[in-house]
């Protein structure tokens, strides 16, 4: 168990403190805080060996392999994107076009809304061309993410569970079917702690796309689960509040919230002088914290003040809440600590309109993609950002009404790219008509192992008791972080 | 080996830190991995000092007593060797078992009397990493103090234990007179050397029962009465009078609720509504009446097969529903139907048995008797639930209150009544028979003269959707909200055409029966157009002679040019003017004609074609034909008279019978039909419709919900091969009982029946087993204690925490089934008792021996529950609206939260007037996206059950109680109450302020920090008039009368501080 890190942490913990209080007596954020150190408070932020802002440290602390990357940028492509019109190119479901499906490739697999329908082949709709040095190929629709094929890491051996959308996100985001299971962000701020000062540490970011095919997406996708509600993803909104609930009320200027929140903590500050409650000094420090979010939040939401270049780089305009807007927040996120980003881009349920659908995905995401790791490259935070390009299923390569195609679990492609990931490779492989995956069969608990040993953590190590076991994001057993794709 | 299935090329090299404290007590440790990793602070303390505590306070000194094997050994195989030497034959390693005595031995783990021969010691101590176990690359290490342990237990005869929770509990001896837990709680706190904590001051034990009791803080007036009540037993009949007033049961559902996973929509994909908010005011009326829990129990599993089957305990059997599901497309049965029963089986599991029954899925549990046979047989008695696999669920059972029952009775007997007076005899109206007779006679002849067109096609020149019927007709459907033309082409060969006729015709799928598209069934046809397509040469248009209606629309004629809607409009050339044109009002509802007489006869040749456009450019966009067929006539005096419709096929067969030779039937059928014509009836007809669907109305509005109905075609429940739904391999399982636990039933043994719900609720409450009493006292402990007596509530097998005080958990456990399953009785044992009333303030010396509170010299004190932090400030701000019961309502949500929700797009619209100031618990529970607010401060989502919540303290808590509109208004609200309830000066006015929120006065120094605030503010809102305003527009509630805004604006930013303030939202 996590025990000794816990420990661990707690001393570092104690020295941190020291740090914090030498800090906030020169006064932090708006109003400041040097009357905190009066003696009952000083007692109490003593007592509860509380860091700045009550920061958590993590768990794996130290780690407990050297680490690759420091946070991870994960692309969920929600609705489940052809990997047969985007990274995986079937030559030979092609020229089956039409004909019925050899019942060798479907028999004993689960099949969703093409269930009792006839099986025929439906070849690849749109065209591949090689790009990059080693030639990786992929749709030619995404010129722009050719012009960084060297970075990328396709995957085209991916496998899950579920074969409908809910339960796929589950499964793709906490290893389980069954929802009240912490997600990859939650575990991963458990386990690492986060590096942002006035930022939650996994943050998740929603767009939609044009096509009109967007799925739900529940809130669990980013819960935290059985872990502390702290870990939990917290939604940055384009529209309304970032955070919900971070304005400050109408007619309320920020040095009255100001006021209030130094006269609430005062007050806490008092009354923990009579009953003597830890549970007080956290109170005191989340004040604080809510309070710098309102005025971080919007700061890092403003990208109105991003050079005219960078704009242009990702496509975007300030606060559009495009899929494109949100990889520049994911990049702003970054630079300021967050330790996972998540964004979600629907519209990839393609049952009907393959064609049409994917081109107008790649329209949506091809420069933004490549906007992100360029930006990220030439900041030189490449080389420790994890980036994730993956739905949470593919789609079959049987036609689904004569222009689409179904969910499909048995094979499907993702991409990574960036810190301790070999850019420029393919790995794994689907059969020839793009069905199963037969070669290097990725699942999903292996790419969880892979990203947490990326971030030096141990996938079997990173456990917490729940019901009776010890409850891992890689699943109860048999996880193996994908060695071939390590740089 | 254990942890051999996890591949691990990385072995650790770094050394790990032994832990630097003895942690004697391996249930403590366990403790403190489960729950105590929370951002509270006191963690690290805890984990400082719990070492030393441990052995002081919750465990017996090493030395002194024997090794417990439930308390000292299990406990530690469990977590480090049961994984791979335990239960789960398929993962057993090297044949080795642990958790059975006798396989331990003769596989040679150990000698007892002999731990220096003993395999297992030496294993445990080597220094070379192939022997040594737990091995390495499991990351489990035991304590040194653990390794004595197992050594003296060996030395000690290595004796085993049944598991603590699966031995009936045994009711220990409490002195007469005496209250069981302060007796058993003072023993304990003797053994561990610590002494109880004095009584808390009344003010505070006030505020503590309303919270537990009732989850409402008190009225100041109520904390007085106490506080002077002299009388001995004034604390007693606080309890008491808590415990009649209905807001108990409100408190008590909240936890229950959690358990069951209730909550308002289905939860997977969609996320869609369904009905069970009955069942939610079922369990808050259970547990006002006090309902003995064996019954509750037997209701919510089985309340559709009990012999004496209520409404009321239908209801409860809404528990069985209360799973999530489906309505995705391409999800699939059995996929469903496996998730379904699994987690019907968790359930089971967690509310009833504290048993992890769900870990039995894939294989047999690895820690605990329960096996996948259990697992499935348990699944198979859920078999006979009626549902619908994948897609939407029924509407359910009709939940009428005894107000609705005896409202749809008044209903019922008012349409009787007239349908009584409608069936008859009506000697009065025989002549209008006949004469309708004749008519109608004269009605099915001129109809015999028309022929119907099929149309060959027909389009609507906008979007609306005409389809052609099979006899002809055409029906539209789609949007009707713009004029449109209908174009109908005909091509079949005519010859010598005199007339063409439109029927209208009424149909059930139009609103008022039609023949329009209106909203009263009327139509406005603005000109009918027929063009002629010869073979050869231009279209020509067809003259039309004159045209003739059934009936010429009178009314709504004011700007009408023909100061009538005639059929001859239909015709006069002009499509353009919206106000001219044939209409029907108010002979809606059924078939009109529109004759056309032709200027000359019309022949079709075969490649010819003759195209009818039905213009309809009505001011009124919506008035367009919803149902209508063309005929043609040869005949010229068909062609200019425009009868009533004719009657239906078998009336005109009857009529065609002379009078004298029909028969009875015949005779009645003719009168039936008349009655349904005829003016003469035509009021009592409208009442009769009237009634009825008042009737219907009432019954449409009546509450319903998802109930179990049990059915004879039961699914098929096969054990599946590591849970994989399409594997059908497995053994096909009946309903059968955990083996594990030998409970009998009373059920006659010669019964041939397979075992029901019913059956398996009996098992749950029979005397002999071993959990239900100790996990329901055990979650009750919690809730006025703060922590079970068994910490971990959802899991009382090997992995979980065996009571730190066992004799008391049985004495709840068995006073509590000896008493009848009283829950009252329970809660009013626990709140009497001198261990609740004790202070919540512990010494340094205390915290430092017992952080946690186990052993319970003192109370503990938490921030109260999300729906009480509600609940609360309504309360303060005296916005609460107190009801109790009826559908869930909508708080105030930030806009756009919904945003991902879809299938089909949702908008979230707050509830208007009083509803918006209902308790927590009534909040809409949206499975995927649960109130931001009631999240932050950790209600569940109820997609699984919850035995136990969090307690975080996080930023977002503080984003709430600052920012959300529910509490910004609360605050101004309450300030509204300052400035009228309170009096005096602003010092008067905030300690009167401080007397409401938290019943004590305020202290000096908080009065100079509120009164400073208060003062700075009431100078800035002065000065800025604008921003006072919008400050007190937050919100629904209305602003009082007449009030000086700047000074209720300054008083909302007291009473924001006041609303924030870790007391306010505190239970000590």
């Amino acid at each position: 168990m996590n025990l000794h890190s816990e420990l661990r942490q707690f001393r570092r913990q104690q020295q941190t403190r020291r740090a914090f209080l030498g800090r906030t007596a020169q006064g932090v954020g708006g109003f400041a805080l040097a009357s905190l150190l009066n003696s009952p408070l000083f007692a109490a932020a003593q007592k509860s060996a509380s860091p700045a802002k009550d920061k958590w440290l993590g768990v794996v602390n130290p780690l407990h392999y050297p680490a690759k990357a420091k946070r991870v940028i994960w692309l969920t492509m929600a609705g489940g994107p052809s990997h047969l019109e985007t990274w995986d190119y079937k030559p030979q479901l092609a020229k089956m076009h039409g004909e019925p499906m050899p019942e060798s490739f479907t028999k004993g697999k689960q099949i969703a809304q093409l269930q009792n329908a006839k099986l025929n082949c439906y070849g690849p709709q749109l065209g591949f061309k090689k790009f990059g040095k080693n030639g990786q190929e992929f749709c030619e629709l995404f010129k722009q993410m050719g012009t960084v094929a060297d970075e990328m890491c396709l995957i085209r051996s991916m496998t899950t569970e579920a074969i409908n959308h809910d339960p796929a996100h589950m499964f793709m985001n906490t290893g389980s079917q069954i929802a009240g299971r912490p997600s990859a962000g939650a575990w991963v701020t458990y386990g690492l702690g986060t590096e942002a000062e006035d930022l939650p540490g996994f943050v998740v970011l929603t767009s939609l796309g044009k096509g009109g095919q967007n799925q739900p997406i529940a809130a669990r996708q980013w819960s935290s689960g059985f872990l502390p509600s702290r870990f939990q993803g917290v939604q940055l909104r384009s529209k309304g509040d970032a955070v919900l609930y971070l304005g400050t009320p109408a007619g309320v200027t920020r040095d009255q919230q100001g006021d209030v929140v130094q006269a609430v903590n005062t007050l806490n500050k008092k009354y923990d002088a009579v009953v003597d409650d830890p549970e007080i000094a956290t109170r005191i420090a989340q004040y604080e914290m809510a309070f710098q979010m309102q005025a971080s939040v919007p700061e890092l939401m403003d990208t109105a003040n991003e050079p005219q270049t960078v704009l242009e780089l990702y496509g975007c305009k300030p606060g559009d809440g495009s899929f494109a807007a949100n990889c520049l927040l994911a990049r702003r996120l970054a630079e300021r600590g967050t330790r996972f980003i998540q964004l979600y881009h629907k519209d990839w349920d393609h049952h009907g309109g393959v064609k049409d659908g994917v081109t107008l995905k790649a329209a949506e995401i091809d420069r933004a993609c490549m906007a992100l790791i360029t930006d990220l490259k030439q900041r030189g935070m490449l080389q420790d950002t994890i980036i994730v390009w993956a739905g949470e299923f593919g789609r079959t390569p049987m036609s689904q009404g004569g222009s689409g195609r179904d969910h499909h679990n048995a094979g499907f492609s993702i991409w990574l790219a960036g810190g301790g990931i070999k850019g420029g490779i393919s790995y794994g492989a689907t059969d020839e008509l793009g069905y199963s995956a037969v070669e290097n069969v990725v699942n999903v608990h292996d790419l969880h192992a892979t990203i947490l040993k990326l971030l030096g953590i141990d996938h079997s190590r990173l456990s917490v008791k729940f019901q009776g076991l010890d409850a891992r994001l890689s699943g109860v057993e048999g996880a193996k972080p994908i060695q071939g794709i390590l740089a | 080996m254990l942890g051999q299935g996890i591949a691990n090329p990385h072995k650790l090299s770094e050394s790990r830190a032994p832990c630097p404290v003895p942690l004697v007590n391996p249930a403590a440790l366990a403790r403190v991995e489960r729950t105590e990793f929370m951002p509270s602070t006191h963690l690290f303390l805890g984990l400082a000092v719990i070492g030393t505590f441990a052995t002081a306070a919750t465990a017996a000194p090493a030395s002194a007593k024997k090794v417990d094997y439930n308390r000292d050994i299990r406990p530690v195989l469990s977590d480090n060797c049961f994984y791979c030497h335990g239960p789960d034959e398929k993962k057993r390693e090297a044949k080795l078992r642990l958790d059975v005595r006798e396989d331990a031995i003769a596989a040679k783990a150990f000698i007892p009397g002999k731990p220096d021969q003993s395999e297992l010691v030496k294993r445990i101590f080597t220094k070379d990493p192939d022997d040594l176990m737990p091995p390495p690359d499991s990351h489990k290490k035991l304590t040194a103090a653990q390794k004595d342990l197992f050594k003296r237990w060996i030395a000690e005869g290595a004796e085993y234990q049944t598991h603590w929770a699966y031995v009936a509990p045994k009711r220990p001896v409490v002195p007469a007179g005496q209250n069981g837990v302060d007796h058993l709680v003072q023993t304990r706190l003797k053994e561990v050397g610590l002494k109880p904590s004095p009584e808390a001051d009344r003010r505070t034990l006030a505020r503590r029962l309303h919270f537990d009791l009732l989850g409402l803080p008190p009225k100041p007036e109520e904390v007085d009465a106490f506080v002077n009540d002299k009388s001995l037993d004034a604390y007693a009949k606080l309890v008491e009078r808590l415990l009649a007033s209905p807001h108990y049961g409100e408190r008590m559902a909240i936890g229950w609720l959690d358990v069951v996973r209730y909550a308002d929509t289905i939860g997977y994909h969609s996320d869609t509504p369904r009905n069970v908010f009955p069942y939610r005011d079922y369990v808050i009326k259970s547990f006002n009446e006090n309902k003995r829990f064996d019954q509750f129990t037997r209701e919510q599993l089985a309340g559709d097969l009990l012999p004496n089957a209520t409404l009321e305990t239908r209801v409860g059997s809404a528990f069985n529903r209360l799973i999530l599901s489906t309505e995705e497309g391409g999800a699939q049965a059995k996929d469903y139907e496996q998730r379904y029963l699994t987690d019907r089986v968790r359930a089971v599991g967690t509310v009833w048995l504290a048993q992890t029954t769900g870990c039995a899925q894939c294989h047999d549990h690895k820690f605990d008797p329960v096996t996948q046979r259990d697992f499935y047989s348990l699944g198979a008695f859920f078999a006979d639930i009626k549902e619908p696999i994948v897609g939407k669920r029924e509407e359910g059972m009709p939940v009428p209150s005894d107000k609705d029952t005896a409202e749809v009775a008044r209903l019922e007997g008012e349409a009787s009544r007239l349908q009584k007076d409608f069936d008859g005899p009506h000697p009065q109206l025989a002549s209008a028979f006949e004469k309708w007779q004749d008519a109608a006679f004269a009605a099915a002849q001129h109809d015999a003269k028309w022929k119907p067109l099929k149309p060959a096609k027909v389009a609507s020149a906008k979007n609306a959707k005409l389809a052609i019927q099979g006899d002809g007709s055409v029906l539209a459907s789609g949007k009707a909200t713009e004029n449109d033309t209908y174009s109908v082409t005909v091509t079949n060969a005519l010859s010598g055409v005199t007339g063409l006729r439109l029927e209208a015709l009424p149909d059930a799928s139009l609103p008022a029966n039609g023949p329009g598209r209106a909203a009263n069934g009327n139509f406005i046809l603005s000109e009918v157009v027929a063009t002629v397509q010869r073979v050869k040469g231009p279209a020509t248009s067809l003259k039309f002679a004159a045209a003739r209606a059934t009936i010429e629309q009178a009314s709504h004629a004011e700007k009408n040019p023909n100061k009538g809607w005639t059929a001859a409009s239909a015709i006069d050339g002009d499509a353009k003017n919206g106000n001219a044109g044939w209409a029907i009002l108010p002979e809606v509802g059924r078939a009109q004609n529109l004759v056309l007489e032709l200027a000359e006869p019309l022949t079709l040749a075969a490649g010819e074609s003759l195209v009818v456009d039905l213009k309809q450019f009505g001011t009124t966009k919506d008035h367009l034909l919803g149902k209508f067929r063309l005929g043609a006539t040869t005949e010229v005096d068909a062609a200019r008279t425009a009868l009533p419709p004719a009657p239906p096929g078998d009336i005109a067969a009857i009529l065609k019978v002379t009078n004298d030779k029909r028969n009875a039937a015949q005779k009645d059928k003719l009168f039936a039909h008349f009655k349904t014509l005829t003016p003469e009836l035509a009021k009592l007809r409208q009442q009769l419709a009237d009634a009825k669907k008042a009737k219907t109305d009432y019954e449409a509005k009546i509450p319903k919900c998802l109930v179990s109905n049990s059915s004879e075609a039961r699914r098929t429940v096969r054990i599946l091969p590591r849970g994989n739904w399409m594997d059908e391999s497995g053994q096909v399982m009946q309903p059968a009982l955990p083996a594990f636990l030998t409970v009998s039933l009373k059920k006659d043994p010669k019964a041939q029946a397979p075992l029901t719900r019913a059956d398996l609720a009996e098992w749950i409450v029979a005397k002999e087993n071993p959990l239900t009493a100790r996990v329901f006292v055990n979650r009750l402990w919690k809730q006025f204690f703060g922590t079970g007596l068994s910490k971990v509530l959802d899991d009382m097998g090997a992995q979980g925490e065996p009571p730190v005080n066992p004799a008391l958990l049985d004495w709840l456990a068995t006073e509590f089934m000896d008493r009848g399953w009283d829950m009252k009785h329970m809660v009013r044992t626990i709140v009497m008792s001198a261990t609740y009333r004790q202070t919540s303030t512990a010494s340094k010396d205390l915290q430092t021996r017992d952080p946690y509170n186990r052993e319970l010299a003192r109370q503990s004190r938490w921030r109260i529950e999300a729906e009480m932090v509600r609940d609360n400030a309504l309360t303060v701000a005296g916005l609460l609206n107190s009801k109790i019961g009826g559908p869930s309502v909508k708080p105030y949500q930030p806009d756009g939260y919904w945003e991902n929700l879809n299938f089909p797009v949702r908008s979230y619209d707050a509830s208007k007037g009083d509803d918006q100031f209902r308790r927590g618990l009534y909040t809409w529970w949206q499975r995927s996206f649960l109130h931001p607010s009631m999240l932050a401060f950790d209600a569940p989502s109820r997609e699984e059950c919850a035995a136990e919540r969090t307690r975080s303290n996080i930023p977002q808590q503080a984003l709430v109680l600052l920012n959300d509109p529910t509490y910004v208004e609360s605050a101004r609200a309450f300030a509204a109450r300052i400035v009228k309830e309170g009096s005096g000066d602003a010092t008067a006015r905030i300690t009167w302020a401080w007397k409401q929120a938290l019943a004590r006065a305020p202290r000096a120094d908080e009065l100079t920090t509120a009164r400073a605030l208060f003062d700075k503010h009431l100078a800035q809102y002065k000065a800025d008039a604008k921003a006072a305003e919008s400050l007190l527009k937050v919100g629904l509630a209305p602003l009082p009368p007449a009030a000086d805004q700047a000074e209720l604006a300054a008083w909302t930013s007291v009473a924001r501080v006041i609303l924030n303030l870790h007391e306010t939202i505190t239970r000590s």
